[in-house]
This record gives structure tokens, sequence and C-alpha cells, in this order.
């Protein structure tokens, strides 16, 4: 490495590997190196083997194989002065939710032998610097997302590693503690310790020095993200101007030779293209008439994806067998008015109003805790409401709940599936739940396994299955009855970007049939896809309007041409303000 | 937001920690501060270390009693002459027995199978000349033998009163100078029987109650720091395993001497159980005690990692053998010989004979001592197995 002069290395890997059990390598022989003075982003979906590399790092876990060094000593031999020189920071943060944010630190401080002394400075800096002053006597447990994850980081840096490791330190947490976090972590690469987050958004690894890119335990690329979106230079297109038909005209273009890559923006189509001697020529005979080309800066995910060999094709199965639903019908499909849950004395949610007509994506976008599940499960007549009311297909959810529910199809946070049951079985369950009759049961049955290629996996059991199979299957099970609405709760949090393309386009093609979608997310790409959105932030819906609307709501000056969380922070600072004022 | 770092040093290495026995105990301290601040915090340890313990020693202070007393049955008059009459108003008189009087034993034969009477009495008809005439007279006593402890309570108490009476009558008509009773007189030592059973059920369930608090409860908080995630957290701190399992055991074996404590109490003040032992042996059999109970419950929880499937492990191997297995409730003489042999692994088999002494004998320390070595033996065990399993490793 040449510029390994400027930096140490202070963890080298040396064909890495890990294995449990019979399952296919949790880590295959991955090599690469973490320097001080950096954030290293360890990127990749759920089951990459982020995580085990980490806690192979700590010394918590013994490769099988490989050479893995951290700070200079080796972790099999000498993890506990690994583990006396570096600061690490678990999923959901290790806090004890039953001690107060000074007990957990004082806690912290003993076990890490912060000599007594220099406690009153170490801990007046920190609580400054995470912020965390007024709260001192507070419970952890009592900590809103982004404060555990700040007195996490507290608890890790008390006394200042030389290596600080973060696994997946964002999960769970609004944009505006994420960006706080980072600002943070990023003050700490001055002084020359060596970061180590882990992520699943690959909006993350954009920002990071140095990626080590994981998928399915193999290493895809190590070096700066920049390298990586380098290879799509010059190949990625935004189709705008396609009057309101974007779902049909990314269908298209994905379908066609040349395009590698294709997601919904807004109310404009993105596209990725094969190397070409003239894309933009490419891009203009994709388009057809009638669209606007623009070259557009190329991203993470666009490089990670052509990385991967380019997304599925537009068509969907799903979407080709489902029957069509009168568009004329103008009547709104999924209705809240004034919907209100509270909790004792504590409001989840407050007045949301909206209306979601036949054929749309409606988004409910808010962080951890906001309050969009809470409104979710009553629009799906899981909790009843406190005040308001919510109607599906016309049906009052308070009287005619089994009714609404049978109209409509539901896909949990975490897909959750029968996992002691076989694929076969969780399918012909959810069709006897649905009361389908024994001939249509069978048909649907066939017809999912068919489009969702489950038919090698039919025995296996749904816990067993890769993530992306899981999701899949959640899906079949969601609209084995042909719903004309469809419940979404986090549907492709932690999946790879493969999976995610295939799974909108499913639901793409079925929104184009006339199926209504409503859609919980905190994940802004997924934002892109909905018609509209109603930004949730404390049980409150501060902002309503389609995606483009929301960012040309906070464009200005400084920001022409801002991200859906550009949008999403500024709207929230503007209602803290608002109610400041 | 600070710009500067968090500790503002400017030397890029933290020093290496002193390894030192300073810092070996001010870990250990503040494991134990930790842990007992948790304890006082958390609603369920509190449910677990006293309320549920003050449940059970009520429950087997007031609610369960291996005697039946007032029992219901139905005593059926097949003929009303003097005699049987006296006999029925012997029946209605004893305090075991709340009586119904009927001339026809069909009238009681349903209500024996619904279980709204225990037993049915039947005097035949013929009753008084047999009495007077030859041998022992002959009643009938019809009992529901799907309920054996009932069922012999009512034939055992039944004899009894005829018995009573037999020899009432015979003092009566004689004028003092009883010769052989003309019935089998087989009286039982049943005195005040509730008051016995409850004096050697609350110290047995003392023995429950520091198995709850040193199984179940320990399973349960080592298992929810694996699952909330602070265990990994602090493996990747310099704490060492041995201290990680020092810092639970030594507040649970606190937590479980107070529970202990508290439920003596209760039983001594509220129950007037007698108390002819010392504290010193009290104590000492009960420390030795909950040396094998915290090491199952570690040892559980090490191997779980899942509070769920630890609760039902402390449930199966510890609490269900502490009740069952260990002479509390079931004698273990009477016991299958290979079940026998099983009480044998079962600490609290140890215990209970112990407390029952302290209770209700006295120090006997030739016994103590011996059941103490054999507790604090597989105790000694299950530690080993413990910090085998405990090691500084996720997987």
């Amino acid at each position: 490495m040449t510029a390994a002069a400027e930096a140490p290395d202070l963890v080298r890997l040396e064909a890495v590997s890990k294995r449990f059990g019979t399952a296919p390598p949790a880590l295959d022989a991955v090599s690469g190196h973490i320097r001080g003075g950096e954030i290293t982003g360890l990127v990749g979906p759920d089951g990459a083997g982020k995580t085990t590399l980490i806690r192979l790092m700590t010394g918590l876990m013994q490769a099988d194989g490989g050479r893995l060094e951290v700070l200079g000593f080796d972790t099999g031999r000498e993890a506990a002065r690994i583990q006396r020189a570096i600061g690490y920071m678990p999923q959901r943060f290790g806090l004890y939710e039953d001690l107060s944010v000074a007990e957990n630190l004082r806690l912290y401080a003993d076990l890490r032998g912060l000599p007594k002394p220099e406690r009153p400075a170490v801990f007046d800096q920190l609580l400054t610097f995470t912020d965390l002053k007024r709260f001192t006597s507070r419970l952890a447990g009592r900590l809103s997302g982004g404060m555990k994850q700040k007195l996490g980081l507290a608890c890790a840096l008390l006394r200042k590693p030389r290596l600080l490791l973060l696994d997946e330190p964002s999960v769970g947490v609004d944009p505006i503690s994420r960006r706080d976090l980072w600002a943070m972590v990023d003050d700490l690469t001055k002084e020359g310790i060596g970061v180590v987050w882990s992520t699943a958004y690959l909006d993350e690894a954009e920002a990071c020095d140095r990626v080590l890119l994981l998928n399915q335990g193999k290493l895809l690329f190590a070096g700066p993200p920049a390298d990586l979106t380098a290879r799509v230079a010059g190949r990625v297109f935004k189709l705008a101007g396609g009057n309101g038909q974007r779902r049909r005209v990314l269908a298209a273009a994905l379908d066609r030779d040349g395009v590698v890559d294709g997601v919904v923006q807004g109310d404009a189509v993105r596209l990725v293209l094969a190397p070409a001697e003239d894309e933009a020529a490419l891009a203009r005979q994709v388009a057809g008439e009638g669209h606007r080309i623009q070259p557009a800066e190329p991203r993470f995910e666009d490089a990670f994806v052509d990385l991967l060999g380019g997304g599925p094709g537009g068509r969907s199965a799903l979407a080709d067998a489902a029957t069509p639903l009168p568009m004329e019908d103008t009547a709104p499909v999924i209705e809240a008015r004034g919907l209100t849950k509270r909790f004792g004395d504590f409001t989840a949610a407050e007045d949301i109003t909206f209306a979601i007509p036949r054929g749309q994506i409606f988004g409910l976008l808010g962080p951890n805790g906001a309050g969009k599940s809470t409104t979710f499960k009553m629009l799906c007549g899981l909790l009843k409401p406190t005040a308001g009311e919510g109607r599906v297909a016309g049906f009052d959810l308070r009287h005619a709940g089994a009714k609404a529910r049978n109209r409509l199809g539901y896909m949990a946070q975490k897909f959750s599936l029968y996992g002691d049951l076989s694929v076969a079985q969780n399918l012909a369950f959810f069709a006897g739940v649905y009361g389908l009759s024994r001939r249509r049961r069978r048909e649907r049955s066939q017809l999912m396994v068919e489009i969702f290629d489950l038919g090698p996996h039919l025995s296996m059991s749904a816990k067993d299955l890769p993530l992306g199979l899981k999701q899949r299957l959640a899906l079949a099970c969601a609209v084995l009855h042909e719903p004309e609405a469809l419940f979404l709760d986090e549907p492709t949090s932690g999946v790879d970007p493969i999976t995610r393309r295939e799974f909108w386009s499913h639901i793409n093609g079925l929104v184009e049939k006339g199926v209504t979608v409503l859609v919980t997310t905190h994940f802004m790409d997924e934002a892109e896809y909905c018609d509209r959105i109603s930004l949730i932030y404390r049980g409150h819906s501060i902002a309503l309007g389609s995606p483009d609307e929301l960012k040309a709501q906070v464009a200005g000056p400084a920001a022409p041409d801002p991200t859906m969380e550009d949008a999403f922070v500024a709207l929230v600072r503007r209602s803290e303000a608002a109610v400041a004022a | 937001m600070s710009t500067t770092g968090p500790t503002g040093s400017a030397a890029p290495a933290a020093p290496a920690h002193s390894p030192g026995t300073s810092g070996r105990m001010r870990r250990f301290a503040a494991l134990v501060l930790k842990e007992s601040t948790q304890v006082v915090r958390d609603p369920s340890s509190i449910l677990i270390a006293l309320v549920l313990p003050m449940i059970l020693l009520f429950l087997f202070g007031y609610g369960v009693s291996l005697d039946a007393t007032r029992t219901r049955i139905g005593v059926v008059m097949e003929a009303a002459t003097p005699v049987i009459r006296d006999l029925a108003a012997s029946f209605q008189a004893s305090r075991y027995f709340e009586v119904e009087v009927g001339q026809d034993r069909r009238q009681f034969e349903d209500r024996l199978i619904l279980g709204e009477v225990r037993g049915i009495v039947v005097i035949p008809a013929q009753f008084a000349a047999e009495g007077a005439g030859r041998g022992t007279p002959t009643i009938q006593v019809i009992v529901d033998g799907s309920e054996p402890n009932t069922a012999s309570f009512v034939e055992n108490y039944a004899q009894g009163v005829v018995s009573g009476w037999a020899r009432m009558r015979m003092t009566d008509v004689t004028g003092g100078t009883a010769g052989q009773p003309a019935i089998s007189v087989e009286q039982r030592f049943w005195f005040n029987p509730e008051l016995a059973s409850r004096n050697f059920l609350v110290p047995g369930s003392i023995a429950i109650v520091m198995t709850l608090v040193g199984t179940l409860l320990t399973a349960l908080v080592v298992a929810r720091e694996w699952e909330r995630g602070t265990m990994e957290a602090m493996m990747a701190t310099p704490v060492t395993a041995a201290e990680l399992l020092a810092g639970k055991i030594l507040p649970y074996f606190l937590l479980g001497l107070a529970s202990m404590t508290v439920c003596v109490l209760v039983a001594v003040f509220v129950f007037a159980v007698p108390f002819r032992g010392s504290v010193l042996a009290l104590y000492a059999v009960s420390a030795c005690f909950l040396v094998p109970a915290l090491g199952q419950g570690l040892l559980i929880s090490a191997a779980t990692k899942n509070q769920f499937l630890a609760s039902q492990l402390a449930m199966f191997t510890g609490f269900l053998p502490s009740f069952l297995l260990s002479g509390f409730l079931f004698e273990i003489s009477s016991m299958p010989e290979i079940i026998q042999y099983l009480t044998l692994i079962v600490p609290a088999r140890y215990l209970i004979p112990c407390l029952q002494s302290v209770f209700l004998a006295g120090d006997i320390w030739a016994m103590f001592l011996p059941h103490m070595a054999v507790m604090l033996a597989i105790g000694a065990l299950l530690f080993v197995l413990a910090a085998r399993n405990m090691r500084k490793r996720i997987a």
C-alpha cells in the first residue's frame, strides 16, 4: 500500500474466514486494512458479515481461518490487550436501561479503569460533546434513539481509544441525530482515531473515507467510495417530465438492453446505462419522446448494483397475473380522518388525516418512534384509535374491521412469518387465513411459487431463509388473496439493493393495476417511490405532498437540488422552530 | 458541538490499563454496584425476590395443608332407630366432617361423583341389632378412590368417629367398666393436623424461595444482558470473565439471603412456626445452598443466552425438582428406587431436612455438616461448568 506511510494500519485482515455451522460462510477470505484518522465504512446489506467482522476485531469471536491483527496484536492470543485499547459500541448501544446516563458513564469508567481524578473533566467534555448534560439523571431506557446512540458513543470514548468500532450506529435513529453523530465521529478522526462505521445504508458509504463493501460474506470492494462510483461515471441519467408515467417508463426502460439499473426518483426516473460509445444517445433512445434527459451524479448504490451485475428487469410477473381493478372509481381506498392515539398521557399520533386514491403509493416517513407505526396499525385495524376514524375500501375499521381486513394485504416489519413452518406451510396457512377456496388456494400458491421462484425452498423453514427470500415470501403471503390495498411496514429494511429493486418492480406493477399501497419507511430512497408522503415527527404530520413538492419546499440557493433526506431534516427543523416560537 | 476530542489529550494512544489488583477491585465493585442498582430499580427482580416468596409462603402457610378439615360427607340412616340416630349425631358433632343426613344412599351417589360430597357413610338398618349382638357392627363407607388422600382421610376418620362413639356407648351401658371395646379402635395420631403440616411446609417453602432467587432470577438477569447486548459491550472492556461472574454472584447471593430472612421472619412471627435452632445454623445451611443454586442459574444463562429459554430451564431443572424431588411435599423414601437416586443431585434435598430441623428440632450439626458439604460440592461442579461456558467469547 503506497498511502500507508501517512497513517499506520490499525487493523490488518488477511484472508479472514468465519463460518457458523453448515451455513455458507459468514466471512469468506476477507482481506484489507483499516487506518487511523479515517472513517472506514463497513458496508453491506443485512447478513453480509459486518457484525461478524467487527466482533472478530474486538476479539470476542475467533476467526476460523486467516490472520487478523488489531493495533499490532493478534486477536486470537492477545484479545485482552486489544480490548484495553479499543472503543466498541455494539448494536443497540450496550447501555443499561435501568441505569441513568451518569451511572452508565461511571460504570464504564470503572470498567475501563479511567482514573478518578481525570473523571470530572472527561465526563464534562463527553457530556458537552454529546449534548447530554441536561439528562445526566435520566434513565438510559427513557432516552430517545438518538440520545441512546450518543450515550453509547460516550461510553465507548471514555478512555480515548485508538480504534473505535461502531456496529450499525444509525439504525433506529432519525436523520438529524445521524448527522450529529457523523459530525462527532468525524471530529475524532482528526485526532488520529480510526473509526469503523458499519451500515446497510449505502448513502452513508459515500461519506466515508474508505469503504469495505461486503456482500454475502465476500469483500466486493475496498477503497475510497469515489473509486467505486467512478465505474458508473457518465452512465447515470435522470429522465424528467414523464408526465406522471414514471412507473411505466421505468418498467419499460429496465427491460431494454443497455439499461443496468433504474429507480423512481420523485416524478423522474433515474437510470444507469451499460457502457456504450455514446451513453447520452443511448439515454435518448431509451427515453423516447417527451422526456428531459439530464446527466446525474453517480451514487455509491448505482456502482454497487453495477458491480453485482445490474438490477432485475422491469416486468413483474406478479402484476401481470393480477386482475386489473377499476381505475375510474375515484373514492379513496384508504382514508384517515383525524386519527389520534394516546397511551396514558403520551400522544403517539395526533390528528393524522389523509386519503389515498386508487392506484397510488402513499408513504408515512419518519424516524423510529415518531408515530408512523401507530398510525399504520390504526389503519389496518390492529390498534383502536383514541379519536378519529380510519376507512379501508369503504369499510369503517371500527365496525367492519374484519371485512376491511379481508380487502387488505399486510406485510409486517421484519417479515413476520412463522419461522418454524416451511415456505409451503406459510403459504398454505395464509391462504387459509384469508379464506380462499380449496381450488383458488392451490392456484394462487402455485402462482406465488412460480413468480417468486420459491420452488427450490418449499420445504425449508422460513426462519432459515436468507433475508431476501424471506422478504419475497412475506410479499407472496400478503398478496395471496389479491387485496386491493397493501400495507407495507418497512418492507425493504436491510435487504440488498437487487432484492429491493425486484420488490419495487412488483409494487409498481401492482399499483399500475389499481392496487393502493400504504408504506411506512425511514428509508429516504424508498420515499421517492411514493406518489405522496406524509412526514411524521413526534406524533404529528408535519408535511404532506409529493416527494418533489417536499423537496421544492426546502430548495434554496444553498441547496438547489436537495435530497429527500435534506428535505426531511429541513422540514423537521422548521417544525421545531415553529413549535418553539 | 465541540470541536475538540472527548479527552482532549494529545497522546495518540490510550495508556495501557494497569492490570493490578486495584483495577480488579474497582471493576468488581462497579459491577456489584451496577447489579444492585438494577435489582432495586427493576420491578421484576423485586417481584421474584420478595413478592413471589411471600405469595408462596402464604400459599403454603394457609392454602395448602396435607390434612383436610371439615370434609363434606353424607350420612345415610337406613333406619331411624335411636342407636343409629345417636351414631349419626356423633358424625355431626365431629370437627372433621360437615354432615348431611339422608335416608337413601342414592341421594348422595351423584353428588359423590360430582365431588360435592367426599364420602358416604351408610349406617344399615340392622346396625343396632348387630352392635348389640355379635361382634363388630358394620357400617359402610363409600369414598372416591380417584382422590386417595381424601378417601383415606374420610375412611380413617369415619372409623375414628365410630370407635369413639362405641367407647362412649360402652361406658354408658356398662357404667364405666368398659371391657374390650366392641369396635376395633384404630385411633390415629393426627391431633391438630393443620398446624403440624404448616410447621414443616413453611420451612420447606423457604428452600423453594431460595431456588427462585438463586436459580431463576440469576438465570434471567444474565440472559437479559445477552439479549440486550450489554454483555457484549461489557466483554469488549478490560473486564475478565471471572470478574463478570463474581459481579453477578455476590449481589444475588446477598439477595437470596435477604429473601430467606424475610421468609423466616414471616414464618416465625406470622405463622408462629417454632424456631428451635440457632441463627448461625440457619445462615450457614442457607449460604451453602445458595452456592449450587447460583451456579445452576449462571450455567443455564451462559448456555442459553435467552430469557425465555432460561426461565423454562430454570423452572424444569431448578424449581420443579426442588419442589417434587426434595422431600418437601413427597417423602423421598416412598419414591421408586430410581427416583430416589435422582434426588441425590437435587441440592434442595439436602437443605430441606436441615431447615426443618433448625425450625422444629434444633441444631443438629452432625446432620448439617455432611449436607452442607454435599451442597458445596454440587455448587463447585456447577461453577466450573458455568465458567467454562462463559469464557469471554460471543460464539
